[in-house]
């Protein structure tokens, strides 16, 4: 397969339909117009169906319904637009809905700004709707583990019945990169998928009261509901099997870089910079942040790493409650932080690392 | 080693599709690494655009460095907005039809190139940007011109007809760069 050049937000969207996604509902927000922009024009190609929604709340509502009969389905948005879907993904989490959604985040709260940042970390991990629910929170760092993370969000989708949400700064979803693209899953496949959530799918089962399909988003009878968060809370413990790092020279760092997305991108360039100048610097880049890495930061020798610099693009820091639970005040950890739709220099990475450096009595 | 464009003009000139064109060529004919990075207000047409293309050997971090190799300035506020990122030695093309401004730097080699004036000669001046394209390749060699014709003519596929008055101002481009280079 031949490498190809493309935009984000448009990997998104091809990866999706090659992984069998066949229903997308979306409305436009900027940074990811180029989501639904791409899949209105492919959706038709392949059999599936692209619909624009009059507003957020329906189209997330429905891709509660498409989901619910089996087929694959996503929709995508950003950070305000992904506010007004939480209350749809929550039910899809309490129903136990298999689907994917993007948000290409922006930055700040409100309306926030419309260029690149990191603004949702705790939004997208901790609650993105009512009720404690969880997801697994996927975050690409280049269009390629766009592409890799977007075909493998739906299988973790179906294998959880559970919602995926892939979280993609505002650099990452415009940009464009060489990328080789997945295997296009065949009508047959795309059809034994869908047959085989006939267990509980709504898809048209016989009357007779028993063997209904019923699709629900929470339960009356208090035994019930506890019965399904204790089985939810037991999928979440289980995805720590599912965790995937990037570890860049923590081997031998006296400085670690503790970053994801766009940020760590702009951090490997900064360390191998640093290391020409001696300064050992390394870094542990949460590919999935939720389930997150906490045993990359639990694991550091301490004796050698001397502290921990969390870079990110939000101003308050939020990423860094996550790095503090693995670091468990065994160092310090200083930030490098910028916020509000400004990108992160590898110049401030650098000088920041260098600073800590000096104060530890390095050159 | 790794190589920093940035290119800046009004909305509407061209910006993003020099930098697509610039780095599709990039991707489809060599093994290097190439990222575009576009950056645009919510304003368009007439507002301030400007895109970054990073062509590197290596794996390639942000998709704009901190300091540019090469600067294509389209208009005159990019001029004032974008000079100081030239690193010395850095390479600045402007649009010498419009951008008037005094370049108060010595330290970085000027190509200039009327080419909205080119483009009108042409009788199109939406071909101003494969124009500036043409010097940039032109001069920086940065690759085979005949790469970038190719993923052109590939872009306008649909629109057949307008492949000869690209051509023409892809050429008058290459030869301003050429000759620049030569100098």
């Amino acid at each position: 397969m031949s490498r190809q050049f493309m935009k984000g937000c448009e990997a998104i969207a091809e990866a999706a339909v090659r992984a069998g996604c066949r229903f997308f509902a979306g409305y436009p927000i900027t940074p990811q117009n180029e989501v639904p922009e791409y899949f209105a024009r492919r959706m038709p190609e392949v059999g599936g169906a692209f619909v624009q929604g009059e507003s957020e709340v329906a189209s997330i509502n429905m891709v509660y319904g498409a989901a619910s009969t089996g087929t694959r389905s996503m929709t995508s948005s950003s950070s305000p637009g992904v506010a007004l879907k939480s209350e749809g993904i929550s039910y899809c989490a309490s129903a136990r809905i298999p689907m994917v959604y993007a948000n290409v985040s922006r930055g700040g709260p409100g309306v926030g700004s419309i260029q690149p940042a990191q603004m949702d970390y705790l939004q997208a991990t901790k609650a993105s709707g009512n009720g404690g629910f969880q997801m697994m929170v996927l975050a690409p760092a280049s269009v390629q583990e766009v592409v890799d993370l977007t075909y493998a969000a739906f299988d973790y989708a179906d294998r959880d019945r559970n919602p995926v949400c892939l979280l993609v700064d505002g650099v990452i979803g415009t940009m464009m990169e060489p990328i080789e693209l997945p295997d296009f899953k065949s009508d047959e496949e795309v059809d034994k998928m869908k047959e085989a959530k006939k267990s509980w799918a709504c898809v048209g089962h016989r009357l007779d009261y028993p063997n209904r399909s019923w699709i629900e988003p929470g339960h009356w009878k208090t035994s019930d509901m506890q019965k399904a968060n204790e089985d939810a809370a037991a999928l979440y413990k289980s995805w720590e099997k599912d965790v995937q790092v990037e570890e860049y020279f923590v081997d031998d760092a006296e400085i670690v870089i503790a970053a994801y997305g766009i940020s760590a991108r702009t951090s490997k360039t900064a360390i191998d910079i640093l290391r020409k100048e001696g300064i050992k610097a390394g870094m542990i880049r949460p590919i999935t942040l939720n389930p997150f890495p906490h045993k990359s930061f639990e694991n550091l020798d301490y004796s050698r790493v001397k502290a921990i610099l969390d870079v990110e693009m939000s101003i308050p820091a939020q990423f860094i409650n996550d790095v503090a639970v693995g670091v468990n005040n065994r160092c310090p950890i200083e930030t490098c932080l910028c916020s509000g739709g400004n990108l992160m220099k590898r110049s401030t990475i650098i000088e920041s690392v260098k600073k800590i450096n000096a104060e530890l009595g390095g050159k | 080693m790794e190589t920093n464009l940035c290119i800046a003009g009004f909305g509407g000139q061209g910006v993003m599709t020099i930098g697509k064109f610039l780095a599709s060529a990039t991707c489809d004919s060599t093994d290097k690494n190439v990222t575009f990075f576009p950056s645009y207000g919510a304003e368009q047409r007439g507002g301030t655009a400007n895109c970054f293309v990073v062509i590197s050997d290596e794996e390639i971090g942000a998709p704009l460095g901190d300091v540019m190799d090469d600067l294509i300035v389209l208009n005159d506020p990019s001029l004032q907005k974008f000079l100081n990122t030239v690193k010395p030695g850095g390479n600045l093309f402007i649009n010498s039809s419009i951008v008037s401004g005094d370049i108060e730097r010595d330290d970085v080699n000027v190509i200039k190139a009327p080419v909205t004036e080119i483009a009108l000669v042409l009788g199109n001046s939406k071909v101003l940007n494969v124009i500036m394209l043409g010097v940039y390749v032109g001069y920086t060699e940065v690759v085979p011109p005949e790469v970038v014709w190719g993923t052109i003519e590939k872009k306008l596929g649909s629109k057949a007809k307008l492949l000869p008055l690209n051509r023409e101002a892809f050429e008058r481009g290459l030869a301003i760069g050429r000759e620049y280079k030569n100098n």
